[in-house]
């Protein structure tokens, strides 16, 4: 075979896992509107380019087929090297594409902005995420209780994030709710999700941030608004507060921390660290076996 | 006394870095003990170390690249290898092993492989393909070499005393800065690229110089060949995007050392601007390296499908829009920062408009194999590997471009895949059909044939099966630079992805074996004309290798793919144009300051790391002493007799005449 | 490297001589440019370049001005007095830079020499001012670990300081090189990159002065 029929069998194998991601709980298969719209985009915007690649694929083969040196019926032109005509469908057919696809960029940016509320009627749920060295810390205001690496929220209930970090850069990202959007030191991001059934998806950080990465998952369970507020009032009855020395405590840097609750947590707490009244937690402690090496 | 240096600082503990030091000394003192005992010294100083033609310089970079590919390599499999294993476990590599290997990994592959083979390509074609005899400033070549090669050396110096950066190829901030990243490392990645990036800097600023102010008679800028033009706009970016580099590695550099409050937490500084600047280099960047491929396909293409390039002045019109266009899309790195709908949705429209230069190249391609009589050796197959790979690449690509599509898939498995599907479709192919193309112009015979298609079609089916099962784990949530995860979901692919690095493996023993029988066989795949592959352009014109002084007399350029029009006078008369006048030649001289000057700044960067201030001040101190001497010296040039000319030219002649004759005589 | 070369050919060598009269070598078809104009061509692009890296300190100084963490800002510590007398220095020095220039073209040793002094120093006493304002600032507490306002105040500044210091250290070199071997062409080439380097530091200087001092005294 003197030419690549490989790439033609892993597009159609790609395709297959793609129909594949589908069943699973990856961003092909959505929970919330976020997530729908943007999977919807993702879907429009391939097949658009594979419009493009799929043709210019199979030229691609049968023009280096055709044209091989030893195929007498092919028409050798040497000297054709313009045209006019080509040069113009050249350069129109990206063009155009790229205007279609620069109106779905446009229109899809700025309805899926994360800061923006999916549903001015509807009165969101707050939660204040904050990234942590190497877990997640989410306050729920309204409610006066915190949670470490868990999340319950009401099933069909938008959900507003005021989002920051203890530490280093983070992201905060449900896959199968949609938009992921990083955390930053000093500063509050913003990102609105709505789980529209109930389940509990994988929730992770997706910029990397030191040794305990990995480690920093969480598991947002969506449940009914009755369950909900039944947790809450759970939460609320026992188990530690969370204070500025309990936060501190808290953000010496751990891995792999099992979820936790509080059943209090100190109103202020989330804009102290945002506008660093708390200061940001410290880095690696330095250890054995020197510290200019290797800080354990 | 020693600073920060500490018998601390070699990795007892750790068994893998340690071996693989000690593999890595060995093998460089096996061959410097080698090259020694067996008297090659003085030519591997006078003819390589010291040399300032640029083909030498060349083939050293394309080497360096070579070593550097492997290196990076065997990061790679380690990457893929702890992934396939650490499903709910922890594998064999620690997270804070893990996390330099992946750091060292990007870092090496951009830095010390993709940019060293793309700059060696340029080297060694350029000049030749302009009709000259070398750059605009030779010396400055071989510092920017051994500047480059510095850079090379200290990451691997990391793998014996201390560590290497933790942050991944960037180091982005606060993670990267003193308070977060206390130890050796990031500061082993900060000099070790800073002091490549001048090196880099001054190639970039010797090609601009010669492509604009150095081409042979009758070159104008629509005679010259499409590589060139690659060239000319990748070392335009490199003039444009590497100060960028500097500035905010310096920036890094000072928080580190000083104290400083660019990029702290605290005290008023700004990470975000810190992701602004160094993607205002990064995107810059990918196109320097890609730029060159796309050259080295617009070479080959044409010479193996015995046809001109189809749409030269597209093409031309096309290469320098993407060099403009490719300033003004770096944001797209970082969509998930949250700049607001409209300033993501410019960016993301700027990323796509880019689309459409490289579509065109695109076609221009196709359109030179239609109606072509196409032969399909490696520099081919690489080819249309290439068109139908990076195709894929680009479309996921331009997907990622689309801004809410980016909400889902930023720094997920799916974006390792679209940039390792450019990066290796895109730049390693077109390296290796560079590779193998130039290969008989720069050692006057051919690499195996058989070896070669075996190398490519195992490279090719690795990077399939290894990257396309990451789009999926990708689309199933699975985020990047993960020592250990516990979704099942992911495994399959991960699983595979390990299977196709196994493949690739194969396809680098392939290359090795390749090279190996080439060297072993180059008797009988001599090439004795210059000119193994009917080519088009002038470096064919020359015999393989060609003299130090490449052309006995400049050509007198009357067309685009100049050569093929002498070639097909000579073809249509029967004979070789007259012979010409020979005249002496001047040269430049051979000089140490490259490799003296880098040695200095070896030891100042490792001094800088491991804060020994007194051998900072002798580093800088040598390194300027080195200039002034350099700058001392009398005489620049040497001369090549008119009779040592006319002798080497006649010789080469005499080939093609006989070529030409049996040409004739078989038609 | 010469930079002529004949084909052999007498028809086509009178071709060519018309011809070299027809394009200046150098730009198009006209075969390669000679030395001193790839030279100056190069160092010019460095310049370029360097002006690249200034750009980014400069972006980042603008992005940095009111990160002032609660320490004291560029009105409150600004001199404009002892900025007004660097930048006295500064041109001058680029002036008698000139000077020089034009003593090369002349070929008088005497006059470089003193226009070469002069202009050393000045920029040393630039440099002098510069570090004496930078001691004040730091003993004063207006150091630059103190925030991001005063780190990228410091390096933006700093960096054309070392960059002038360079200069120096280069005048210096050139002064002996004139010294050792007298108007050679090769270190003629030498001088136009640095008076090219020299008059383009002070360019530097004229946008610091603008968007560091006089808007930090007066925004």
């Amino acid at each position: 075979m003197r030419y690549p029929p490989r790439s033609v069998i892993c597009l159609l194998a790609l395709g297959a896992g793609l129909l594949l991601a589908g069943c699973g709980n990856g961003v092909l298969n959505p929970q919330g509107p976020v997530g729908a719209a943007e999977r919807t985009i993702l879907l429009n915007s391939l097949a658009i380019m594979l419009a493009i690649v799929i043709p210019t694929t199979i030229a691609t083969l049968a023009f280096a087929w055709w044209f091989r040196a030893s195929n007498p019926r092919a028409q050798y032109r040497p000297d054709w090297s313009y045209s006019g005509r080509v040069e113009l469908v050249v350069w129109s057919i990206p063009t155009l594409v790229i205007l279609f696809l620069g109106g779905i960029i446009w229109i899809g940016s700025h309805q899926l902005d994360p800061a923006t509320p999916l549903d001015p009627q509807r009165k969101p749920l707050e939660v204040q995420a904050v990234s942590l060295d190497w877990k997640w810390l989410f306050i729920y205001p309204e409610q006066g209780i915190a949670t470490v690496n868990q999340l319950t929220v009401p099933a069909g209930q938008p959900v507003h994030f005021t989002l920051t970090s203890a530490s280093v850069m983070n992201a905060f990202f449900l896959p199968q709710l949609g938009s992921m959007i990083y955390t930053m030191n000093g500063m509050a991001t913003q990102l609105h999700l709505q789980a529209d059934r109930e389940g509990a998806f994988n929730g992770l950080s997706a910029h990397f941030s030191g040794d305990g990465f990995p480690g920093m998952r969480f598991t947002m369970n969506a449940v009914t608004p009755d369950v909900f507020q039944a947790w809450v009032t759970a939460t609320k009855r026992d188990g530690p507060t969370l204070d500025r020395a309990g936060y501190e405590a808290l953000a010496q840097p751990s891995m792999n921390v099992k979820p936790a609750a509080y059943r209090s947590v100190d109103p202020k707490l989330f804009h102290a660290i945002v506008t660093q009244e708390v200061p940001p937690s410290p880095g690696p402690q330095t250890g054995k076996p020197s510290p200019d090496v290797k800080p354990k | 006394m020693l600073g920060k240096l500490s018998w601390n600082a070699i990795p007892f503990d750790q068994p893998i870095p340690l071996i693989a030091a000690a593999i890595v000394g060995l093998a460089l003192v096996g061959v410097l003990v080698w090259i020694v005992a067996a008297g090659h010294l003085p030519y591997v100083w006078r003819e390589w170390v010291t040399s300032v033609d640029h083909k030498r310089i060349g083939v050293m970079y394309c080497l360096l690249a070579l070593v550097m590919l492997f290196r990076g390599g065997i990061d790679a499999v380690m990457m893929r290898s702890q992934q396939a294993l650490a499903f709910h476990a922890e594998g064999y590599l620690p997270p804070e092993h893990y996390n330099q290997v992946f750091s060292a990994h990007g870092t090496i592959m951009i830095f010390f492989a993709a940019m060293p083979f793309v700059i060696g390509l340029m080297n060694i074609v350029v000049p030749l393909q302009l009709g000259i005899r070398d750059v605009a400033f030779p010396t400055l070549n071989s510092v920017s070499f051994w500047l480059t090669a510095t850079g090379a050396a200290l990451v691997n110096i990391s793998l014996v005393l201390g560590e290497f950066a933790r942050t991944g190829w960037l180091p982005f901030p606060p993670l990267s800065g003193i308070q977060y990243s206390p130890g050796v490392g990031v500061d082993y990645y900060l000099w070790a690229v800073q002091i490549s990036g001048v090196g880099t800097l001054l190639t970039g600023i010797n090609f601009t110089t010669t492509i604009l102010k150095m081409r042979a008679p009758g070159m104008n800028y629509l005679r010259m060949p499409v590589f060139c033009w690659t060239a000319l706009a990748t070392n335009l970016l490199i003039v444009a995007a590497f100060p960028v580099l500097t500035a905010t590695l310096a920036m890094l550099t000072l928080d580190r050392y000083l104290g400083f409050h660019f990029f702290t937490n605290e005290a008023g500084g700004n990470v975000m601007m810190f992701m602004n600047l160094i993607w205002a280099w990064g995107h810059p960047e990918v196109y320097i390296l890609v730029l060159p491929a796309f050259g080295v396909f617009s070479s080959v293409i044409p010479a193996f499908s015995c046809k001109p390039l189809f749409g030269y002045r597209s093409m031309v019109i096309a290469t320098m829009f993407i060099c403009i266009v490719s300033f003004m899309v770096w944001l797209h790195h970082f969509f998930t920062m949250g700049a607001g709908p409209s300033v993501n949705a410019a960016f993301g429209i700027a990323t796509s408009i880019i689309a459409v230069g490289t579509g065109v190249k695109i076609y221009n391609w196709l359109f030179t194999l239609y109606g072509g009589r196409l032969r399909f050796d490696v520099p081919m197959l690489w080819s249309l590997g290439f068109i139908i790979t990076f195709m894929i690449g680009g479309m996921t690509g331009v997907l990622l471009a689309v801004p809410p599509v980016d909400f889902l898939l930023h720094n997920s498995m799916f974006l390792v895949a679209h940039f390792h599907n450019v990066i290796i479709g895109g730049v390693l192919f077109g390296a290796f059909a560079g590779l193998t193309f130039w290969f008989p112009k720069a050692f006057g015979f051919r690499l195996h044939e058989g070896w070669g298609k075996a190398a490519f079609w195992f490279t090719l089916a690795g990077f399939y099966v290894t990257f396309m099962p990451l789009y999926v784990a990708g689309l199933e949530g699975m985020t990047r630079r993960l020592q250990h995860y516990d979704v099942a979901a992911w495994r399959p692919w991960v699983l595979i992805a390990g299977l196709g690095m196994a493949v690739t493996v194969v396809g680098g023993i392939c290359f090795v074996v390749q090279f190996v029988v080439s060297i072993r066989r180059r008797e009988q795949l001599r090439d004795t004309t210059g000119d193994p592959w009917d080519g088009r352009t002038l470096e064919w014109s020359t015999s393989s290798p060609p003299p130090a002084f490449n052309f006995a007399v400049l050509p007198k350029v009357e067309g685009e793919d100049a050569y093929w029009i002498m070639k097909q006078r000579a073809r249509d008369s029967g004979q070789l144009r007259a012979e010409p006048r020979y005249h002496e030649i001047e040269m430049p001289r051979n000089s140490p300051t490259g490799f003296v000057c880098a040695f200095f700044a070896t030891v100042m960067g490792f001094a800088l790391i491991w804060h020994i201030w007194w051998m900072v001040i002798l580093g800088i101190l040598g390194a300027w002493a080195t200039f002034v001497v350099f700058a001392w010296r009398d005489v620049p040039e040497y001369v090549i007799p008119a009779e040592e000319v006319a002798r080497i030219d006649r010789a080469n002649r005499s080939h093609r005449r006989e070529a030409l004759a049996a040409e004739g005589a078989a038609t | 490297m010469s930079a002529v070369e004949f084909t052999g050919d007498p028809a086509a060598e009178r071709e060519a001589a018309a011809s070299k009269e027809r394009h200046a070598r150098g730009h198009g078809d006209g075969g390669p440019a000679s030395k001193r104009i790839v030279v100056g061509y190069g160092f010019w692009i460095f310049l370029l370049s360097d002006i690249v890296m200034f750009s980014c300190f400069f972006a980042s100084y603008a992005v940095l001005r009111d990160a002032t963490a609660g320490g004291p800002s560029g009105k409150e510590l600004f001199d404009l007095r002892s900025v007004a007398i660097e930048t006295a220095c500064l041109l001058v020095s680029s002036f008698t830079c000139g000077m020089a220039s034009l003593a090369v073209i002349e070929r008088h040793a005497g006059k470089f020499y003193g226009a070469m002094s002069v202009t050393f120093v000045l920029g040393a006493a630039f440099v002098f001012i510069e570090l004496r304002e930078f001691a004040t600032m730091i003993a004063s507490g207006a150091a630059p670990t103190r925030s991001a306002f005063l780190s990228a105040f410091f390096t933006l500044v700093g960096c054309h300081g070392a960059h002038v210091s360079a200069g120096l250290l280069w005048l210096l070199t050139m002064m002996a090189q004139i010294f050792a071997k007298g108007f050679r062409e090769d270190i003629l080439r030498r001088f136009l990159c640095f008076s090219l380097f020299w008059h383009a530091l002070d360019i530097i200087w004229v946008a610091i002065f603008t968007v560091v001092y006089l808007m930090g005294v007066t925004v």
